[in-house]
């Protein structure tokens, strides 16, 4: 919104509830593609990995896992989901004292066709700046 | 190198015979140093060498002995007390007027001869606990059985090793002569010369009153006495040798001309042995002190007196004169900062155009100087049979080679002052051992391009007789945290600073070899 001296100011709140104030439920469906079903992102870190290197976090000794990347047009992408999220839950299992081999594990069992991700972002405020624009 | 500074004679004589008027004069001068009254003076003795002479020759025949002063290395040039109780500074005015010491050599030859009086005594008090028996009263005396005998070569050889330790000591040439006395080597003589006196007490008592007629005992009371010199021997060399190995002072020496600063590890030394020793590493590690590079400095200087006068309009209404002196040097100093000075800039171009014009002078002397060195050849050991005509013997060689290079060399010594420093004579001195040598034009020119210790010049350069050492504490005390003295030579100076080396404490930490394991920094990235 630009600012014209003189004129009224025009701003919108948004209202966030505190439990959940960083935090968001993020649905993806899995695609399939020949015989392997795929999110559509990548995911790095995990308790055997090396923290220092994660350019996502902000606290260089999370270890936790990321998302390092998401492919334009997938289904992550389409679900919302962010380069740089952390992701806390995954279909209600914890993600946050993993391997990096078990968080793959999960993301990418057979028998499920749905994956909801409980995912945290650095700055949501960002996310509302977008959108009012 | 040795015949500069090998002079020593010390008196003796003002070190044990006036031992408590000395110790007196010594306080009441550190008090009078003490004392805030402005005519203070300091303790400056000149160290002043009689010339050289071998000094020792005859002596060490004669003088075995176990402690003595030393009679060759140090002098009382200069002594707070004399017979006469003249002040010092009296002493250093009349040293300084008779030109090198003639009484000098008095003092010395007088300490030496008490030095081997001492030691004769020393050396023929157990000849003499042994032989006297035998003439005073031979007949009472018990046999001298195979034990007795055996400790008669016993005394025999030590006395031997005794007159070998202590000519090694004490009757070796000195080094250099020093103001006052050493300290250690008077107690030392006073220690054994107290201790035979209460030998030879017990001895004219006990023995020759009652005329005892155990010969064993009288053998073993000599050999007693010539163990304990040896101990005391022993004990010299701890104290006099032993002692300054351990380092415990780190001193700073700068020289007051250009600042050249050298830091060395010293042990626990008096101030005048600490400056010996810092004299003799000032020979080697100090270059040679250049007062033509100093004049720059004073033109600048000159010039910032000059540029400005002063004036006192006031007239004669200010009379305290101390306050005109005080006004106008502080009406020169605001003057001085508000006015632009641009000399920091002449000085800045004209460093830079003379590093460029020695750079210069030092191209064209080098490829001179490589030039020269390719019109002479070695000879073969072969050749020199075949052709005698036309060789050369090193000097001759130089001297033919020489003025190619030598307008370029002289040039070169113009430009960096240093043209007094070489003669002509020593260039072509050097250049032929440079030539029988093997050296290269490089090695040849090195000793000209970068100055180097003052040794390497000639002696006229040395200045060896003519330090003076200026030192508020006493010289003979040792030295202590924060001691500071001066060393002054004719027209600079060395101010050394001391300081303690600081007390390590060391830890350990031990790492268990096999504990040194590593692993693979990983950062995978996993597509889902």
């Amino acid at each position: 919104m630009s600012f014209i001296p003189g004129q009224p100011v025009t701003a919108v709140v948004l209202h966030f509830q505190l439990s959940c104030a960083l935090q968001q439920r993020i649905e993806i469906c899995k695609l399939r593609q020949g015989e392997h079903l795929i999110l559509g992102f990548s995911i790095g870190g995990g308790i055997d990995q090396d923290p220092g290197q994660n350019p996502f976090s902000e606290d260089k000794s999370d270890k936790g896992i990321y998302v390092t990347r998401v492919t334009p047009g997938g289904p992550a992408e389409v679900a919302g989901l962010m380069m740089g999220d952390k992701v806390m839950q995954v279909n209600g299992w914890d993600m946050t004292m993993v391997t990096h081999d078990q968080a793959r594990k999960r993301l990418t069992k057979k028998n499920e066709d749905i994956v909801r991700l409980l995912v945290t972002r650095k700055s949501l405020e960002q996310a509302v700046r977008h959108s009012m624009m | 190198m040795d015949t500069e500074s090998t002079y020593s004679g010390y008196s003796y004589y003002s070190g044990r015979s006036r031992g408590s008027h000395r110790h007196g004069e010594r306080i009441r001068d550190h008090h009078k140093s003490r004392s805030k009254d402005g005519s203070r003076s300091e303790k400056s003795v000149t160290i002043n060498a009689p010339p050289a002479e071998p000094l020792l020759g005859d002596s060490s025949v004669l003088g075995e002995e176990v402690q003595d002063d030393n009679w060759g290395e140090t002098t009382t040039a200069v002594t707070g007390t004399s017979e006469h109780s003249l002040s010092q500074e009296d002493i250093v005015r009349i040293t300084k007027d008779l030109e090198d010491s003639v009484g000098l050599d008095c003092r010395r030859y007088f300490s030496l001869t008490l030095a081997v009086v001492l030691g004769l005594l020393v050396f023929l008090t157990p000849l003499a606990f042994l032989a006297l028996p035998h003439l005073l009263w031979p007949d009472k005396l018990l046999v001298c059985g195979t034990a007795c005998e055996g400790l008669f070569i016993s005394v025999a050889f030590k006395l031997l090793i005794l007159l070998l330790a202590v000519w090694a000591l004490f009757f070796r040439a000195p080094r250099a002569s020093l103001p006052r006395v050493f300290v250690f080597r008077a107690l030392l003589a006073v220690l054994v010369l107290l201790f035979v006196v209460s030998y030879w007490l017990f001895y004219g008592v006990r023995i020759l009153d009652s005329q005892d007629e155990n010969y064993q005992g009288i053998v073993q009371y000599a050999v007693s006495l010539v163990d304990a010199l040896l101990f005391i021997h022993y004990l010299a060399i701890v104290l006099l040798e032993l002692r300054q190995l351990q380092p415990a002072f780190s001193v700073c020496v700068t020289r007051s001309t250009d600042g050249e600063t050298r830091h060395y590890n010293l042990g626990q030394l008096s101030i005048q042995r600490a400056a010996l020793v810092i004299i003799e590493n000032y020979y080697r590690d100090f270059s040679v002190h250049n007062p033509a590079l100093l004049t720059a400095s004073k033109s600048r200087a000159a010039k910032h007196l000059a540029g400005l006068k002063v004036y006192n309009v006031d007239g004669p209404e200010n009379n305290a004169a101390t306050g005109l002196a005080h006004s106008q040097s502080r009406a020169m100093i605001a003057a001085a900062a508000r006015r632009r000075d641009t000399s920091h800039n002449e000085l800045y171009y004209e460093e830079a155009e003379h590093e460029r014009r020695v750079r210069k002078r030092k191209a064209r002397l080098v490829v001179a100087v490589e030039e020269a060195f390719t019109h002479i050849k070695r000879m073969q050991e072969e050749e020199q049979k075949k052709a005698p005509g036309d060789v050369m013997d090193p000097r001759e060689a130089a001297q033919a080679i020489f003025p190619s290079m030598a307008r370029s060399l002289q040039k070169y010594l113009r430009t960096t002052r240093q043209q007094h420093c070489h003669s002509m004579e020593s260039i072509q001195q050097h250049l032929a051992f440079c030539i029988t040598n093997n050296m290269t034009p490089k090695a040849f020119l090195e000793s000209y391009l970068t100055p180097g210790p003052t040794l390497q010049y000639g002696r006229e350069r040395w200045l060896a007789r003519q330090w003076t050492l200026v030192s508020e504490a006493s010289v003979t005390s040792g030295l202590k945290e924060g001691a500071i003295f001066l060393l002054k030579c004719i027209d600079f100076s060395l101010v050394v600073t001391a300081k303690r080396i600081p007390y390590i404490q060391l830890s350990e930490e031990f790492i268990d070899p096999k504990s040194h394991k590593f692993v693979l920094r990983l950062q995978s990235e996993t597509s889902v």
